[in-house]
Formats: C-alpha cells, sequence, structure tokens
C-alpha cells in the first residue's frame, strides 16, 4: 500500500474501491501509534469521530454516490481551533480539560466536504512561539531529524504531515506559525489573506494577525484544502465577501513572463550561509521557469519585529484576559475573587505566555499607549504601504522563510528576544495581511529542510500558489 | 533600563498575574531587553502617517459591518456550563466578592 499519500491517491483508492475510509484511517492510526511517542506531534486523537466520518463516506462510496472533494481524506488539526466535543487544549494547563461545545467553521467545512479529522495536534502555548518547545505537554520533534525543533507555532501540524501521520493538516499563523514550521519541516505550508478564511473558534490570540491555513505533502493539496476553508462567513465579520477563484484551475496557468520582487532587505546580515546558497538556487529556478526576476526595496522591514511583537502582545493581553477561572479551563481556589484570578492565571499561563501578556500590558498602559502600541500601529501601516509599493511593481515577492533551519532542542530558549529576532521574515506579511506561502527548497547540509516563502498580493493566493506549483514540479524541493 | 521592579508589579497587577519572585527578576530583565529593542521604531518619523487600525478594506467586506438584528436559536447553556470550574446552574459560581 502507498505510504505517501496525497488527496488526489486518496479519491482514487476509494473510487477504485482499493481502500475504505475506515481501513485508510486506521491505517494512519496505526502510524500514528508507532512514531507519535518519539515525535509528540498528536495531542488527542478523535478515533469516534473520524470513524463516524469515515464510514459516512463508505456509504457514500457503496451508494455509488459522487464523493465531496475531501473525502475520507485523514487530516490533523492544531489544538487551537476549536473541535466540538474533542478536547482543545491550546498546548496550555489553563485549558487542560476544555472541550468545546462548536467547531471552528473550518472545520465543519472540511468535514462537510468528507474529511476525516484524526486528531489535534501539539503547538507553543497558544501559538505562542516559534519552536514548539512553549507547549504545556512537551516538545514535538522534527521528523526530520528528531533532536531538532519542529517550528513553531504550528509544530505537531507540520511534523504530522511530513511523518505521513496526516494527509494534510489546519495550523494557525499570526507572526509565520505556520510558514516557518513548513519550512524546518519539509513541507508546503500556507496562511492566506487575513480575511481568506474564518477565524470563527480559532481561540484568539492576536486577532488582527490570526490566519488558519493548510499544511499538506504538495502544492495541489494545499491549495485543495485552502479552496474548502476559504469564503465568507456570517460568524466571522472579517471574513472577507471577495470571491474565491478555482485554486486547482488557476494553479496550472503558465509562470513564464511573472515578475519576481527580490527583495534587498531579506538578504542582509544574520541568514544562515547555508539558506542562502538554497535560496539563491531557489531564485535561479524561477529564472529558469521563465519568471522575470526585480531586484525591489521594502525599506521598513528591519522594523517589522518589533512592530509585531508590540501588536501581537498588545492583542494577546487583550485576548487571554478571558482566562478567569470562571467560565471554564483551570480554576485555582483561593479566598477572594481577585486572589482566584490571580492564582489561576499565574499557576495556568506557561512562561512565554505570561511574558507576553506583561508586554502586551505594558504597552497598552496609561503613559506607554502612544510611545510603544500607537506608534506600532502607525509602522505597521508603513509596512502595509512597502507591500503595494512592492505589489505595483512585481506579481509577488520571493524571500527565504527562515534566516536559520530548524535548531537543536533547547538551543534558543533562553533567551526570548534571539527567538523572537528569526521571525523577520515571517512577520512582515502578518502585518502587512498578504498571502504568503513556504515551498520546501532543498535541505541545508543535506539534512535539514529549508523553505522558501512567496508572498502575494491581498487575496492573490492562485498567483502564490501558482508559482508554488511551478517551482515543486521543476524540482525545487531537490535543489 | 527602561524597567524597573516596581514596573513589573504594576503590570502583574494590572494583567492578574501571580508571579514569584524569581519570575519578576527574570521578566523585569526579559522586558528591558524587548523594550529597548522596540526603542527602534523611534527611527521613523511617522508624525503623517495614519495609524493602522484594521487590515481589510471596507470593500472588501461590504455586507460585514450590518446585518439585520434578528433573534436566532442558541440554547448552549447547558453545554457552556459543563465547561465551568464550578457551575451553580443556570449561574457561574465564584468566590465571594463583598466584604460584610
Amino acid at each position: 500500500m502507498t505510504t505517501t499519500w496525497t488527496i488526489e491517491g486518496v479519491r482514487e483508492a476509494l473510487a477504485g474501491r482499493k481502500v475504505s475510509a475506515r481501513e485508510l484511517a486506521g491505517e494512519f492510526y496505526k502510524r500514528v501509534e508507532e512514531r507519535n511517542p518519539e515525535l509528540n506531534a498528536y495531542l488527542t486523537l478523535s478515533q469516534e469521530r473520524a470513524y463516524t466520518q469515515a464510514d459516512r463516506v463508505d456509504a457514500m462510496v457503496a451508494a455509488g454516490r459522487p464523493l465531496p472533494p475531501l473525502a475520507g481524506v485523514p487530516i490533523a488539526i492544531k489544538d487551537v481551533i476549536s473541535t466540538r466535543g474533542i478536547k482543545t487544549t491550546c498546548g496550555s494547563k489553563i485549558l487542560e480539560k476544555y472541550v468545546p461545545p462548536y467547531d471552528a467553521t473550518a472545520v465543519e467545512r472540511l468535514e462537510k466536504a468528507g474529511a476525516v479529522i484524526l486528531g489535534k495536534t501539539n503547538c507553543d502555548e497558544f501559538a505562542m512561539g516559534s519552536s514548539n518547545e512553549n507547549s504545556a505537554y512537551g516538545p514535538v520533534r522534527n521528523p526530520e531529524a528528531t533532536d531538532h525543533v519542529p517550528g513553531g507555532s504550528s509544530g505537531g501540524s507540520a511534523a504530522a504531515v511530513a511523518a505521513g501521520l496526516a494527509v494534510a493538516a489546519l495550523g494557525t499563523d499570526t507572526g509565520g506559525s505556520i510558514r516557518q514550521p513548513g519550512a524546518f519541516c519539509g513541507v508546503p505550508a500556507m496562511m492566506g489573506s487575513y480575511g481568506r478564511v474564518s477565524r470563527y473558534g480559532l481561540i484568539a490570540f492576536a486577532s488582527s494577525l490570526d490566519r488558519i491555513g493548510p499544511f499538506a505533502k504538495n502544492v495541489n493539496d494545499v491549495a485543495s484544502v485552502l479552496q474548502i476553508i476559504s469564503g465568507r462567513d456570517p460568524q466571522d465579520s472579517t471574513s472577507t465577501t471577495a470571491p474565491v477563484p478555482d485554486y486547482a484551475a488557476e494553479i496550472a496557468k503558465p509562470v513564464k513572463g511573472l515578475r519576481i520582487g527580490i527583495p534587498t532587505e531579506y538578504f542582509g546580515a544574520g541568514m544562515d550561509e547555508g539558506v542562502r546558497k538554497k535560496v539563491e538556487a531557489g531564485i535561479e529556478l524561477f529564472k529558469k521557469l521563465g519568471c522575470e526576476l526585480r531586484e525591489i526595496h521594502m525599506p521598513h522591514t528591519d522594523y517589522a519585529i518589533a512592530t509585531y511583537y508590540i501588536i501581537a502582545t498588545a492583542e494577546a493581553s487583550s485576548n487571554l484576559a478571558r482566562y478567569d477561572g470562571v467560565r471554564y479551563g483551570l480554576r485555582v481556589e483561593s479566598d477572594s475573587l481577585l486572589s482566584m484570578y490571580r492564582k489561576t492565571r499565574g499557576a495556568g499561563f506557561g512562561a512565554e505566555v505570561k511574558r507576553r501578556i506583561m508586554l502586551g500590558t505594558y504597552v497598552l498602559s496609561a503613559g506607554y499607549y502612544d510611545a510603544y502600541y500607537l506608534k506600532g500601529q502607525k509602522v505597521r501601516a508603513l509596512i502595509a504601504q512597502d507591500f503595494r509599493d512592492a505589489f505595483a511593481k512585481v506579481d509577488a515577492i520571493v524571500t527565504p522563510t527562515s534566516p536559520v533551519p530548524a535548531f537543536r532542542l533547547g538551543e534558543r530558549t533562553a533567551d526570548p528576544l534571539q527567538m523572537y529576532l528569526a521571525d523577520i521574515y515571517t512577520v512582515t506579511g502578518s502585518l502587512a495581511g498578504v498571502p504568503g506561502i513556504s515551498v520546501p527548497c532543498g535541505k541545508v547540509c543535506g539534512k535539514l529542510p529549508m523553505g522558501l516563502q512567496i508572498f502575494g498580493p491581498a487575496f492573490g493566493e492562485a498567483r502564490v500558489l501558482q508559482l508554488a506549483h511551478a517551482f515543486e514540479q521543476a524540482g525545487g524541493a531537490n535543489l | 533600563m527602561k524597567i524597573s521592579r516596581e514596573d513589573v508589579l504594576r503590570v502583574a497587577e494590572l494583567a492578574y498575574l501571580d508571579l514569584s519572585e524569581a519570575e519578576l527578576e527574570t521578566y523585569r530583565k526579559q522586558l528591558d531587553d524587548i523594550l529597548e529593542y522596540a526603542g527602534k521604531l523611534n527611527e521613523l518619523d511617522t508624525s503623517s502617517v495614519e495609524p493602522m487600525a484594521q487590515v481589510l478594506t471596507d470593500n472588501q467586506t461590504a455586507d460585514a459591518t450590518l446585518r439585520e438584528d434578528l433573534v436566532v436559536p442558541c440554547g448552549v447553556a447547558e453545554d457552556v456550563l459543563a465547561q465551568a470550574p464550578d457551575p451553580e446552574p443556570p449561574f457561574f459560581r465564584v468566590p465571594k466578592v463583598i466584604e460584610r
């Protein structure tokens, strides 16, 4: 039986009755049982719900009914995305026993399209981190090199897809949390434009930045999942009414003549030499594909990390105020209400989450709001303008996804600022609201995967997918 | 040094976070480093820049601003209360707030 399942492979095998959806789910659970004790990619498995859905798909096959686009496709969901009846911890002790009473819209749409939800994947606590080492349930290991981190915060989703423990997975990206683990684990990973995918049921970290998006084995599958989860949702007033194009049709279009911008600011100091060589080879590949390369400038890039960590933490401090020991999650009993709040939050949140709540509270507090938060909002406008200016001249922007490949577990935990600085290439697109993908671009030292990032203009997902697909077809992963 | 021990205590108070002595000093140092770094935004003159208060333009969420104000069935009280640490249906119970 095939070991690398794709969405198309599943469709053909089901239609040709070579495998049933139930058998397929069982095959994946067997592999999870073998690999997960080492990788720690899954936190919770949802066999009952998965097999119920698989049986539904098998009944459709038996009745000869047309199958929905993701029929029987085993999918993993990051543990910050709500799943009705399935524990959703956000990688936090404060939600250790939380079972959501409803499904996120993205999850509901996947199931309606026939997908089989295998379980919930590990992540940095409340999606705050770049290495998955901030999970209260232990770090995930990178399947490509198990003494290395898988990236974060969606490390479990990236590792699950890379190790063949799911055909696709949903992650969330606030400052790079889909793209960077995709790069570290060697799988394509995409965030659509802000507003493209409903955030309903995504447990909030920073509401003006959070986005749900897919990981998969290839760009076609990334497009297929994005197709299903995209589109207006009345439950999320920031989900856009802009029409969703047919990505499968768009993806096949030729890329010859497309203009690709290479921003000089993304190729400065601090980039690993191995990463530099691979991304340069990646850019050459686009040239061979007939794309026109143009050097461009994005002058505010260097201010993105500071801006991001002000805005994201400010929003987090507000969003995480809801964990108060009253309505859900952990409560540490005490004699007064205020003392109960303090003890609950002090005991329930991990170090990184507390650090960000403190930072966010500080930048929003009286006397500091203008100097930090408002200043950050203004610089965010300048960064967004950099992108609009660039897209007046080019069709897409190509950069590395991360300045470094996956690092060793424990190597970077001592200094949070150094960890933040490595998000430099991803936070810019997050602040601007534009779509971005990371596609595999060879391995550094023949061992550690590295990612090439493609940004498109707002709602230009089709263009991003088209270029990523052409890059993949031309052998980008083996550079 | 931008951040003093008193600043950390004040912020922890605002954020309702109980911190240990060790955490206080660690966070003081780390917040100091991060805010020192964030100071680089002052290199930019933003006096004529409008802050980016939202990501999408109005025409991208045209029908999103207003919808009909309709009452829809909800009935989730039981499910919601089931998640509470100390429910007393139909209420959430909390420690005594008013001193006698």
